[in-house]
This record gives C-alpha cells, sequence and structure tokens, in this order.
C-alpha cells in the first residue's frame, strides 16, 4: 500500500509536470468573461447562469483530462518501458495500478478543488456575498469529482490490455451510455419484447449510473441535496471503482510485459 | 546458491487470436553460484533477454521455476534482494536523475537520510554528480545507461541482474561499466549479465552460459569452455627499411603504416624472429593466438543454425 502511494505522487508530479494544470489558465479566463458579460446579458439571473457554467465547465475539462491522460496511465508505460525498472523492485502490479488511479484522482482533485474556488468567487463577485444554498454548488462539484473517478478507473482498465485510442472509444462509449440508464430501466414501457426488454435492464444495473452524479438543477437553483443521495453517490463510487480496480489487476498481473 | 531455474521454457503466442505459440525459452536449467560474475551469451533473439524478464517477473513461465537466493520468483519479497538494469532502459523523462532515484528508494522504503546518502553516492558512482539534476530528457543513451545502472544498485542488492549493461556506452563508460560490476563482485554481490560483446565477458566473468535458440549450449569459465591448446603466435612489429632477408616475411603479414601484423606456426617463431632482428625490424610484442570464447561461440551459433536448416529440410 505504501508503494501505491509513492506512485500516487510520482503520477501526480507527472501530470503537474506535463503541465495539465494549464487547463486551469482557460477555466479563469472563461470565468472572468462570464463574469463581465454576465451582468450585462442576464438580468436577474445571473447567478444561474454563472453555475450552470461553471459546473458545465469543471465536468467537461475534468472528463477530458480523466479520459485522455487515464487511457495512458498503464499503456504508456508498458509503450515506453517506464514500469519494466519500477516492476523488478517490491511492487505488485495491483499496488502500481493503484497508484496510478490515485495519482489522476489526486490529479483532478486539486485542478477540480482550483476550479470550484474559481467558481465562487465569481459567484462572490456577482452577488457581493455567499449564502448557505450555494453549498449546493459544493455538492455538485464533490459529485463530478466522484464521476471523474469512476471515469479514471474505467480508462485505466481499458489502458490494460488495449491502445488508447480504442481505450478512448470504450470509455467515452460507457460514459454516454452510463447517461441513460434511467431510460434503459423504462425501456419495458416501449417494447413488448421480454428477452429485449431483460437485456436493457440487465444493462442499466451493469453500466456506471453516471445520471445519479446529475444535480445541476438544484445547484443552481440553491436547492439543498439530500443528505442520503450524497452517501449513496460515495458507496456507489467506491464500490464501482474497486469493482473495475479488482479486473483491472486480474488482467495486469496476468500481462507479460515484453 | 544465488540463482537456480529448473526447466524453464517460455512460450510466445502469436498470430490470429494468438493461437500460435514460438518457443522462445526451453527447458533452461542452471545455477549461478553466490558471488561469482555469471555471463549471459548469446546473438540477438536467443533467449537472453527472455530469461532476464522471467527471473525479474515481468514475464511469467509457461513451464518451468527458478529461485533467487532460495526465494521461488513469484514471491515479492525476492525483490528486495535484486537488482536490475533493463536492456536500453527509458525512464520518465519529467525527472532528474536525483529525483528518480529518490522514487526509486521511496519504493525501497529508505528513509530520507539514507536516500539522500546514497543518491549522491550512486551519482558519483556512475559519474553523474553533475547532471543530477538535468531531466532525463535532456540525456544521452549512454547517460540514461548509466542511471539505470545506478538505480539497480541503489538500494545495496545481493544479487545484480544487468540486460546489456554495456550498450550505448562509449569507451570510458564501458570501463567505468566493468569497474563497477568487479566492485560490487568485491563486495560479495553476484552479478549476472547479458552481453554479445564476448570480450567483456571474458574479462569479467567467472563463468559464462551460452545460448542459442532458446536453448543452454554450455556452461563453464570462459577458459573452460574453450580449447586452450595455442594455434599459433602472432608477432607485432615496426619495419621501416628494406632488408631483403625481411621481404619474404612481409608479404605475409598484414600492415598499418609502420606496423606489421605477422602470424605465424609456433615451431617457426625463433625463425621468424631471427629473420626480422636481422632485418633490424623492432619488435612490439609477441602473443600466442589461442581459439577465443567469440570462435566458441559462432562455433555454437552456426551449429543450431545448420541444426535449424536440418530440420526445416527434413520437415518439408
Amino acid at each position: 500500500m505504501r508503494c501505491a502511494g509513492v506512485v500516487a505522487l510520482n503520477t501526480f508530479r507527472e501530470a503537474v509536470r506535463d503541465r495539465v494544470l494549464y487547463n486551469l489558465v482557460f477555466f479563469a479566463l472563461l470565468m472572468m468573461a462570464a463574469a463581465i458579460l454576465v451582468g450585462q446579458i442576464s438580468i436577474g439571473i445571473e447567478e444561474i447562469v454563472i453555475v450552470s457554467l461553471g459546473l458545465s465547465a469543471i465536468s467537461v475539462i475534468g472528463l477530458l483530462i480523466a479520459i485522455f491522460i487515464g487511457v495512458g496511465l498503464v499503456y504508456k508505460e508498458m509503450d515506453k518501458r517506464t514500469l519494466y525498472a519500477l516492476l523488478a523492485k517490491p511492487v505488485r502490479r495491483w499496488e502500481f495500478l493503484l497508484g496510478k488511479f490515485g495519482g489522476l484522482v489526486l490529479t483532478l482533485a486539486v485542478n477540480t478543488a482550483a476550479m470550484s474556488a474559481g467558481l465562487f468567487l465569481v459567484i462572490w463577485y456577482v452577488k457581493h456575498t455567499l449564502a448557505r444554498e450555494d453549498s449546493a454548488v459544493l455538492v455538485a462539484v464533490y459529485f463530478i469529482l466522484l464521476k471523474l473517478a469512476l471515469v479514471v478507473a474505467l480508462a485505466m482498465l481499458f489502458s490494460c490490455f488495449t491502445t488508447p485510442l480504442l481505450s478512448i472509444l470504450f470509455t467515452a462509449g460507457l460514459y454516454i451510455s452510463g447517461l441513460f440508464v434511467q431510460e434503459m430501466r423504462t425501456f419495458h414501457s416501449l417494447t413488448p419484447k421480454p428477452v429485449l426488454e431483460a437485456i436493457t435492464r440487465w444493462l442499466s444495473y451493469l453500466l456506471p449510473n453516471f445520471q445519479n452524479f446529475d444535480v445541476m438543477g438544484s445547484a443552481v437553483h440553491g436547492r439543498a441535496i439530500p443528505a442520503a443521495l450524497i452517501l449513496e453517490n460515495t458507496i456507489y463510487t467506491v464500490v464501482y471503482c474497486a469493482i473495475v480496480l479488482l479486473t483491472a489487476a486480474a488482467v495486469f498481473s496476468r500481462r507479460n510485459l515484453k | 546458491m544465488a540463482i537456480e531455474t529448473e526447466n524453464l521454457t517460455k512460450d510466445y503466442p502469436f498470430g490470429f487470436l494468438n493461437l500460435k505459440t514460438k518457443r522462445s525459452l526451453e527447458g533452461l536449467s542452471m545455477q549461478v553460484e553466490t558471488g561469482e560474475i555469471f555471463g549471459f551469451l548469446g546473438p540477438n533473439g536467443a533467449g537472453k533477454s527472455t530469461t532476464i524478464k522471467l527471473l525479474v517477473g515481468l514475464i511469467f513461465p509457461t513451464s518451468g521455476g527458478a529461485h533467487i537466493l532460495g526465494k521461488p520468483i513469484s514471491d515479492i519479497e525476492m525483490h528486495q534482494n535484486i537488482g536490475y538494469l533493463p536492456e536500453q532502459p527509458y525512464f520518465y523523462d519529467y525527472l532528474t536523475a536525483a529525483e528518480l532515484l529518490d522514487y526509486f528508494a521511496r519504493i525501497h522504503n529508505l528513509t530520507a537520510a539514507d536516500r539522500r546518502d546514497r543518491i549522491a553516492r550512486m551519482l558519483k558512482k556512475v559519474g553523474l554528480e553533475t547532471a543530477g539534476k538535468i531531466q532525463l530528457r535532456k540525456y544521452s543513451k549512454g547517460m540514461l545507461q548509466r542511471v539505470g545502472l545506478a538505480q539497480a544498485i541503489l538500494h545495496d542488492p545481493q544479487v545484480v541482474i544487468l540486460d546489456e549493461p554495456m550498450s550505448g556506452l562509449d569507451p570510458i563508460g564501458r570501463r567505468e561499466v566493468r569497474d563497477i560490476i568487479l566492485e560490487l563482485k568485491r563486495e560479495g554481490r553476484t552479478v549476472m549479465f547479458s552481453t554479445h560483446v564476448l570480450s567483456d565477458a571474458e574479462m569479467l566473468c567467472d563463468r559464462v552460459g551460452v545460448i542459442v535458440g532458446g536453448k543452454l549450449r554450455g556452461v563453464g569459465a570462459p577458459d573452460e569452455i574453450v580449447e586452450m591448446k595455442a594455434q599459433g603466435m602472432e608477432i607485432l612489429f615496426e619495419y621501416t627499411g628494406s632488408g631483403a632477408s625481411a621481404i619474404a616475411l612481409l608479404s605475409k603479414a598484414t600492415r598499418a603504416g609502420n606496423r606489421y601484423r605477422l602470424q605465424v606456426a609456433e615451431e617457426e617463431l625463433y625463425g621468424a624472429l631471427e629473420q626480422l632482428r636481422s632485418a633490424e625490424a623492432k619488435i612490439l610484442s609477441v602473443t600466442q593466438l589461442k581459439p577465443t570464447l567469440e570462435e566458441y561461440f559462432m562455433h555454437l551459433v552456426d551449429g543450431s543454425r545448420a541444426q535449424a536448416a536440418a530440420v526445416e529440410v527434413s520437415g518439408k
């Protein structure tokens, strides 16, 4: 476990040195532009526009990082053979995977935290105050981070056995499918075929449910998000990530590094 | 026993759906004694790197097994006591050499003070003390090889396994690596290294193993496994005159500037020396010609290719 921590910190350092956090500059510019323009074009709904735009930017930027870096986490190390010297040391393969996963999630957490700070700064600039209802924005940010952790786990699983291009396609495909899980569960009302209905029902439980993490509506209107949902989403993410990481470890621990 | 392999075999799948297999290593059984320098020789594709990767756990055997310091290679604890230099090593290029060594030292759970001390010592040992703070993306191939060597011995391992350690090094670098290997032996460590540079093996190894076509063809001390009988004598001399008595010999010699290299049978040596002396040639050296490890090695490689060709013909 200690080795996983060492690998995680190095993965974080790699992201920082590869200038991944430079996206924050883009986010800052976007939010500054929004803060200046919003007062002129949206009378009375400044906060709604700012929160919607901010949360969407945090989510999209995070997803791009999670997918594009996640798919290279293991593949790049195998391709460049940088992990040969490492795996000859007392590091178990699952520790390496856990470290890579932890490192990218840490990077995303720092990135998301910085963007959230920027978002709150702009909300304060627009409203000249921060209210208790704004805590819903914080929960929405937390849910985005949970979603990103799940995406990283999936991207890393594919990274263990296929090329980055295919991994991007698989991860993006799963992410998009995961946005329609509720529709799959109500699919029986649309089809008379019991087999198709059973398949979509099973798929809806197997696929990662990314709809659970979408609380944008509550966040922009300052509605409180139930504590039960926070707990449920946290447990769901931990369990789903654990299953995906165990699968990745099972695949990677049998892999010959030619 | 430092390293022991038993019938170690590795097949690689290939083709559509990986349904076919190619045998890369076949029934390798050998031992490397504690404290010796063992050279693993073979041409490209012979199975040297496959064997080493099996030993350090990068690939898994199809059948057979191996032990290092009495522990099976599947035991993660075994890795505490081994050092490994990959062939043509490549490391995280965003790190400096000192940061990379610190990273590996942390993996070995060394204390902060110990890490600082060892990193400084290792960088000095491999001749990179002034380049420790430069990012590895700016390193040459030879410098990466030195960093690789430093990380392999950073944690004082009992067994050091080096895959082509001289590859990519200039003559000075090769000399330094040879010195490091000899120093490791003096410290009581076991060193196993693969190479296809036979002079390195002859110079350093207590014993060598020759592998060709995935099969071990011979193991022993370099001077044991080759025939020791002299095959002739070589005279190196300088000659600037035009003495008639030396002309006959000059026609048999190979020339480089004023220097000549002449090979004669052992019984003809004194006669040749007398002729050269009377022609006022300056004798620089006289060397006994013995079959080298290289000749032994080539003999095995040729034998293996002939055997493979025979199998192919009979198969057809």
